[in-house]
């Protein structure tokens, strides 16, 4: 099918994307890389009255490595972050199973998170990490001479981001400008696993868990984070069932067990809940294994 | 009440080529109807299929995600554009022609634009990375082993090799 009418704007600037967001309210959408916005459009299952196309502002469009936390503009683009030198394993793993290249290169790492698809993995990966997405709207208020000068933002945490399927907090008038990754503690280590039926298709559980070590090799703690098995990006404590050993006498089934206790996945026509339960309980534990070798080789 | 129109300029396989636009116009619908270039082909409309692959700027992309207002001024390579110099078949269309790499062809235009790419940074791909490449382009009805064949061949030919 083809997308219904809306009206076409370009802004060259944040401001400018802000003062017609504003004024656009309810009625108005960004499109960024499309790759989810279009396919909704196609299928006339959403019918904005105008699109605020992002893709001329510049300024939106980098990648800042720094070494507290990698900080993403709302115009990279999925294949752009993955070959950055300077992005951690886990950020590059998990973007590396986002679709297919072709998809990747047009999708952007802010638009996935906006999006806030249940079974994507920037929003688990920025749940894991703690992350949170820096939030921008035009400070319009009345009396103001010129209220498309100002630029209020706001960061809101990663927990407090996701609000259900395809909702997370942005308002209407507000433009996502950047997603912040901080980086895993020293004696960190990451894994991304999933399983999907085909390459590139979205997975059935995807699973990200972060491994912290003290300077005796001891668990000091372990996260997971799972796609696929709730509405948001579900985090499981997995410290419990690991920490305080060695990481070489770590027995990884016990994360995945807990785990697998922890989630509440649903009957869907792609796999039956139980099916998804047995994924997180042995991804966690694979993926549990393979973070602690990295967070070992880390230090 | 007439929709707006959107002045749109590509360079085509290297012609500048330009028409006034919806701006709800796919660059795949663009591409076809607009500019009569029928080879880019049109499957399911929501980036799956990959039927309707082009190269952006170098770098394939769903032509049926994209609006083509959008992508104004930019390079945009069909498969028309995959040709050789001299006017016949590209390397990429002469291995799928050799390894019976096609039958109804319909998928076929997806196919010859993300190899072509795939190849340009991997020239000389083995069995598991050819199939890799070509993961997100579907084929009702040859087969992917004659695909992936096909794809090994098209990066013999292009190193020169005529094997
Ligand atoms: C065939 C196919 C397979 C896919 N497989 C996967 C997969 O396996 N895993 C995965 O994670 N994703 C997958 N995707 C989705 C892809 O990752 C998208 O790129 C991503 O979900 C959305 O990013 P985008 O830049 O394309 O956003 P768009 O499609 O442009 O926008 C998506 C939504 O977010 C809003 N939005 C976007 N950017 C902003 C912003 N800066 N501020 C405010 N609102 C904004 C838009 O208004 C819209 O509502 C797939 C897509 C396709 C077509
Ligand atoms: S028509 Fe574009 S991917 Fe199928
Ligand atoms: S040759 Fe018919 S769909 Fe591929």
């Amino acid at each position: 099918m083809k997308p219904p009418p809306f009206v076409y704007h370009r802004p060259a600037s944040v401001v400018a994307a802000l003062a017609t967001l504003a004024e656009a309210g309810e009625d108005g959408k960004v499109l960024a890389g499309g790759q989810s916005l279009v396919p909704l459009l196609n299928m006339r299952l959403t019918q904005p009255g105008h699109l605020v196309d992002i893709n001329r502002i510049r300024e939106l469009s980098y990648v800042d490595a720094g070494s507290d936390a990698v900080r993403v503009g709302a115009l990279t683009r999925h294949a752009e972050l993955a070959r950055h030198p300077g992005v951690p394993a886990l950020l590059r793993e998990a973007t590396g199973c986002v679709a297919h290249p072709a998809i990747r290169n047009r999708g952007t790492t802010v638009g996935s998170i906006v999006h806030a698809d249940p079974a994507a993995e920037l929003p688990a990966v920025l749940a894991l990490l703690r992350g949170s997405v820096t939030l921008a709207s035009a400070a319009a208020r009345p009396g103001r001479a010129r209220p498309d000068q100002e630029i209020v933002r706001r960061s809101v945490a990663a927990a407090d981001f996701f609000l259900g399927p395809l909702t997370s907090a942005v308002r209407p008038d507000e433009l996502a400008v950047e997603a912040v990754f901080p980086r895993p503690a020293p004696r960190s280590g990451t894994a991304w696993l999933e399983l999907s039926r085909r390459k590139g298709d979205f997975a059935l559980c995807g699973t990200g868990v972060l491994v912290t070590l003290d300077e005796d090799r001891r668990v000091t703690g372990a996260t997971g984070a799972y796609t696929g098995v709730g509405p948001v990006p579900v985090l499981v404590e997995l410290t419990e069932a690991v920490a305080g050993r060695p990481v070489d006498a770590v027995d990884w089934d016990r994360a995945g067990t807990l785990a697998a206790g922890a989630v509440a996945p649903e009957d869907d026509i792609h796999a039956t809940a139980a099916y998804r339960r047995q994924l997180v309980r042995v991804l966690s534990a694979r993926a549990g294994a393979a973070a602690a070798r990295m967070a070992v080789a880390d230090g | 009440m007439a929709e707006p129109m959107h002045e749109v300029a590509l360079t085509v396989n290297g012609v500048p080529r330009g028409a006034a636009v919806p701006a709800r116009r796919l660059l795949s619908d663009f591409l076809r109807h607009d500019l009569g270039l029928t080879g880019t082909h049109v499957g399911c409309e929501h980036g799956v299929c990959g039927a309707c692959t082009v190269l952006l700027d170098g770098e394939p992309v769903r032509s049926c995600l994209l609006f083509a207002v959008t992508v104004d001024g930019a390079e945009v390579t069909t498969v028309e554009g995959c040709r050789s110099a001299d006017g016949g078949l590209g390397p990429v269309q002469q291995a799928f022609q050799d390894c019976h790499g096609l039958q109804c062809g319909f998928c076929t235009p997806g196919f010859i634009t993300t190899v072509t790419a795939y190849l340009r940074e991997n020239p000389d791909p083995d069995q598991e990375q050819a199939r890799d490449a070509i993961g997100g382009n579907l084929c009702r009805c040859t087969g992917y082993q004659n695909i992936v064949a096909s794809v090994l061949r098209a990066a013999q030919l292009q190193r020169g090799g005529a094997g």
